[in-house]
């Protein structure tokens, strides 16, 4: 007899009599949301070295002669509106509508091509008028910081062709609503990060 | 050792950096040691192919996901990467042994190579020692322990430990070709910057730590799912193990932590490859902002490490009292709140950077205040002795010794955290000498103990008690030996990493310290040898109940070695001490009467060749061998790809297999009540004829 416990309820064995069912899904879902929280801080340490370093000019172009606020909110609103396209894909992976759904995330990938290719662009523009990343310790941090988002989006979508090949080969299979859930929540989360780096890197130089 | 000529400015298209100069064909010990280590290669390789070992090892243990087999891999190498740090450790002990100024000049290292050496001994002890010897344990241990059947992420388990694995190759690379780091194990700028270190010994250490450590943080989100996750029924959070406890603050703590140290090295490498302004002196970089980013990676760093030791000294001291554990709610919050604290804390290693007054007072005070929660551990432990049957096994051993030799360390850890104190004292052996008395006294001892607790369990079969008992011995006698001088050598005013010295009243010690190192290597070589003697001797120290300590968590319900599927019926759990509880109400080892087929994991090739393009993309980056990058990057990311595309990656084990398995433990449980009665009848006899 256990001396804290007291007798068990009956019948009661030590082990389970029913194998259940566990949620396979549920654990990479979640897990998934453990890695953002991660990259969360990843972005944050990124972030902080702006903070600290991200006004050291020392005789590189300041970025006020360079950004270019008409330019950014273009980037801006192509990102946020393919976490709209992204919804709208999941909302149609959720009525099974495989045509609506490769529609909406063919819709997401080319407005994150067309954010990547302004990036880029203004990425080269900016190393041609003196604000190249070893320019300055500025630069540095502003580039680490863009670009570590910049390869996040291309990394998604990478994942995004894979996975649609994936969905056109086997269908609207459960491992791949996991999957998409999973892709859902990493290009939304990059969409928050995004708002971050318009916020702090171009919106408060012109404070 | 190359001289700074073979700096190779302007790479090669084909070879990048790498020249024949590269190799250190004209230093004898590398040269030794690399004709061993080939030598030793081919013998293990032989013998593989010879014994047509090939396919075994493929199958049974370089693709697996069983989460017991890849524990037992990160230990494997952690002893080998040991034996590395420990000849490191002797390397340097013998030299400043003999390096005070004299005619016969300053000791046979040249600085060049010392740094080295100092630098790999740091490097390799903290991330290929200590951190796979408890991620090893972890992962015996905790599935089991909240009965699991595996981890949450099995592929991912098998990808971080090659990861691992990758990063550890790619260190000892640098051993025969090129050079390692000599900046001290976290290369602090400028010191680490292209100026002052043109060559590739950086460059290898960044490499080796992104590779490992990306490893590192995948096995921090698979440990906190899985232990958030996968509990068997009834398992609260307040009713888990304390070992899963201090394994998950652990695990939040690497998911936490492991992104800055990822971020930290990533710009010190466009530092070095793009030139970038980060941590340099001029150009509005700031090197400063290293420190604190490394260290803000650093100190969590250090309750990754010890946090689980902590754990596993709660599960030996409860089963070895023969007791529930004391105040199991202050350790789990005692626990969290070092958690927290870890991450306010990471100031005090830099204390004369010049923050200021109040900073200082501020990190000081709350290093300070990280020293209550590990005094209520303490005393958990001492109460859960206090009025207990406490048996002094081997494990035992180990605990007792960490409880003396951690109480100074704590305290030495104290007199640092006062920053007044830290002025005098920061950068001299007193610092070494405090974080090897908690690292060694407090974390090593805890994965020996560990070890030698749940060997059986992973295994089948105890270690030697009595070698286990010289070792320790020999272990805490060494360490006295060895570190207590490097105190009293850091009041006279002796700072670190010294290739030599002018002040003759330094030898005495220093040679104290140097028999201590012997004297350790002692225990180490007596530890290989009780592995040998064990292993001889299996059949002696058989464990066929699976219960060999008469222990209380609910690992000790399955076999040893438990089968792959961990339980054939999943648990069902009402206590933290399930198996104790199970063992009062009479119902442990009871036959269940019905099995059901198991859901398993299918082993895979990924994590090996998805970590083996990663070592040849490091070796590539390493010497600017861009094509070679190039080709191993693509072919982690085909690999990875051609994976995700694999169906079927788990299966069934049908009924009639968990049966015969099942039949067989039963046998040997029977076969261990006949020998468990002989013994008695053996006694009676005995006292009979006595009487």
């Amino acid at each position: 007899m256990n001396a804290t416990l007291g007798k068990p309820r009956p019948g009661f064995t030590g082990y389970v009599t029913e194998e259940s069912h566990h949620d396979y899904a549920g654990d990479t879902v979640f897990g998934f949301w453990v890695y953002i929280l991660s990259d969360c801080i990843l972005f944050a340490t990124l972030f902080a070295v702006y903070a600290v370093i991200g006004t050291n000019y020392v005789g590189s172009t300041d970025a006020l002669e360079l950004f270019d606020l008409g330019f950014v909110l273009g980037e801006t609103a192509l990102l946020l509106l393919s976490s709209f396209t992204f919804g709208m894909a999941m909302l149609e992976a959720n009525k099974s509508n495989m045509k609506g759904l490769i529609g909406w995330l063919g819709a997401t990938f080319v407005l994150g091509l067309a954010f990547l290719v302004m990036e880029v662009y203004e990425f080269v523009h900016f190393t041609q008028e003196g604000a190249a990343a070893w320019d300055s310790g500025a630069w540095s941090a502003f580039y680490a910081l863009i670009g570590t988002h910049g390869l996040h989006v291309f990394a998604g979508m990478i994942w995004m062709i894979v996975l649609v090949i994936m969905i056109l080969k086997e269908g609207l299979t459960g491992d791949n609503r996991t999957r998409l859930m999973c892709l859902s929540l990493f290009w939304h989360f990059l969409d928050i990060i995004w708002i971050c780096v318009f916020s702090f890197v171009y919106l408060m130089r012109f404070v | 050792m190359a001289s700074k000529h073979t700096v190779v400015t302007d790479p090669d298209p084909i070879f990048g950096k790498l020249t024949w100069d590269s190799f250190p064909y004209h230093d004898p010990i590398l040269v030794t040691t690399f004709i061993v280590v080939i030598i030793g290669s081919i013998g293990i390789i032989g013998s593989i192919l010879y014994f047509g070992k090939l396919k075994y090892l493929w199958k049974e243990w370089i693709t697996s996901v069983d989460h017991k087999k890849i524990g037992i891999m990160y230990i494997l190498v952690a002893f080998i990467m040991l034996l590395r740090g420990f000849s490191d450790a002797l390397l340097m002990r013998s030299q400043q042994a003999i390096a005070v100024a004299s005619e016969s000049g300053a000791g046979y290292l040249p600085p060049e190579h010392y740094d080295q050496i100092f630098t790999a001994h740091g490097v390799i002890m903290i991330f290929f020692v200590a951190m796979p010897f408890i991620v090893g344990l972890m992962n015996i241990v905790v599935p089991l322990q909240i009965g699991a059947r595996d981890v949450a992420f099995p592929f991912l388990n098998s990808l971080s430990f090659w990861l691992f694995v990758a990063g550890a190759l790619l260190l000892n690379i640098s051993l025969f070709v090129g050079e390692f780091a000599a900046t001290g194990w976290l290369a602090y700028p400028p010191l680490s910057g292209l100026e002052y270190s043109p060559w590739v010994g950086v460059d290898y250490w960044l490499w080796a730590l992104q590779i490992s450590g990306i490893g590192t943080l995948l096995t921090g989100v698979n440990f906190v799912v899985t232990i958030l996750r996968m509990r068997a029924p009834g398992m609260t959070l307040m009713k888990m193990p304390v070992f899963t406890w201090t394994s998950f603050c652990a695990n939040v703590l690497i998911v936490a932590a492991f992104p800055i140290l990822t971020v930290t090295i990533t710009l010190l490498t466009l530092d070095r490859y793009l030139g970038t302004h980060f941590f340099t002196g001029d150009m509005g970089g700031n090197q400063m902002m290293y420190v604190n980013l490394i260290w803000a990676w650093g100190h969590p760093e250090v309750y990754i490490l010890i946090l689980p030791a902590f754990g596993i000294f709660s599960e030996i001291t409860a089963t070895f009292s023969r007791k529930r554990l004391f105040g199991y709610t202050s350790l789990v919050w005692a626990t969290a709140a070092i958690m927290i604290l870890s991450f306010i804390v990471w100031l005090h290693h830099f204390f004369t950077m010049g923050a200021g007054a109040s900073v200082n007072a501020f990190f000081g005070i709350a290093t300070m205040i990280i020293s209550i929660p590990t005094g209520v551990k303490l005393f958990n432990w001492l109460f859960t002795m206090y009025k207990g049957k406490v048996e002094y096994s081997s494990p035992m051993w180990w605990t007792v010794a960490f409880f003396l030799t951690f109480a100074i360390g704590g305290m030495t850890g104290v007199m640092l955290a006062i920053p007044a104190a830290n002025f005098v004292l920061h950068n001299s052996l007193f610092l070494v000498a405090h974080f090897h008395n908690v690292i060694i006294g407090g974390a090593l001892f805890g994965y020996f103990a560990g070890l030698t607790y749940w060997f059986p369990k992973a295994t089948g079969f105890k270690l030697d008690e009595k070698l286990g008992k010289w070792a320790c011995g020999f272990w805490t006698v060494g360490f006295f030996v060895a570190f207590m001088p490097l105190y009293i050598l850091g009041f006279m005013g002796m700072t670190r990493r010294l290739n030599y010295y002018d002040n003759p009243t330094w030898n005495f010690w220093l040679l104290v310290a140097g028999a201590g190192a012997l004297i350790v290597l002692v225990g180490i070589l007596i530890q290989f040898y009780q592995i040998f003697a064990s292993i001889r001797d299996q059949r002696k120290n058989r464990d066929r109940t699976g219960d060999p300590w008469n222990a209380r968590t609910l690992e000790w319900s399955t076999s040893s070695p438990p089968p792959f599927y961990n339980f054939a019926l999943l648990p069902e759990v009402r206590d933290r001490d399930h198996w104790h509880d199970m063992k009062q109400l009479g119902l442990a080892y009871k036959k269940p009467e019905q099995y059901h087929r198991i859901h398993m994991p299918k082993n895979t090739w990924a994590g090996i060749v998805i970590s083996g393009f990663l070592l040849v993309f490091g070796f590539a980056m390493v010497w600017h061998i861009w094509w070679m990058a190039i080709a191993g990057f693509v072919g982690m990311l085909a690999s990875w790809i051609i994976y995700a595309f694999e169906r079927k990656k788990d299966y069934y084990v049908e009924i009639n297999e968990v049966e015969a398995v099942e039949a067989k433990r039963y046998q040997r449980l029977e076969r261990a009540k006949q020998l468990a009665e002989e013994a008695e009848r053996d006694a009676d006899k005995a006292t009979t004829i006595s009487v």
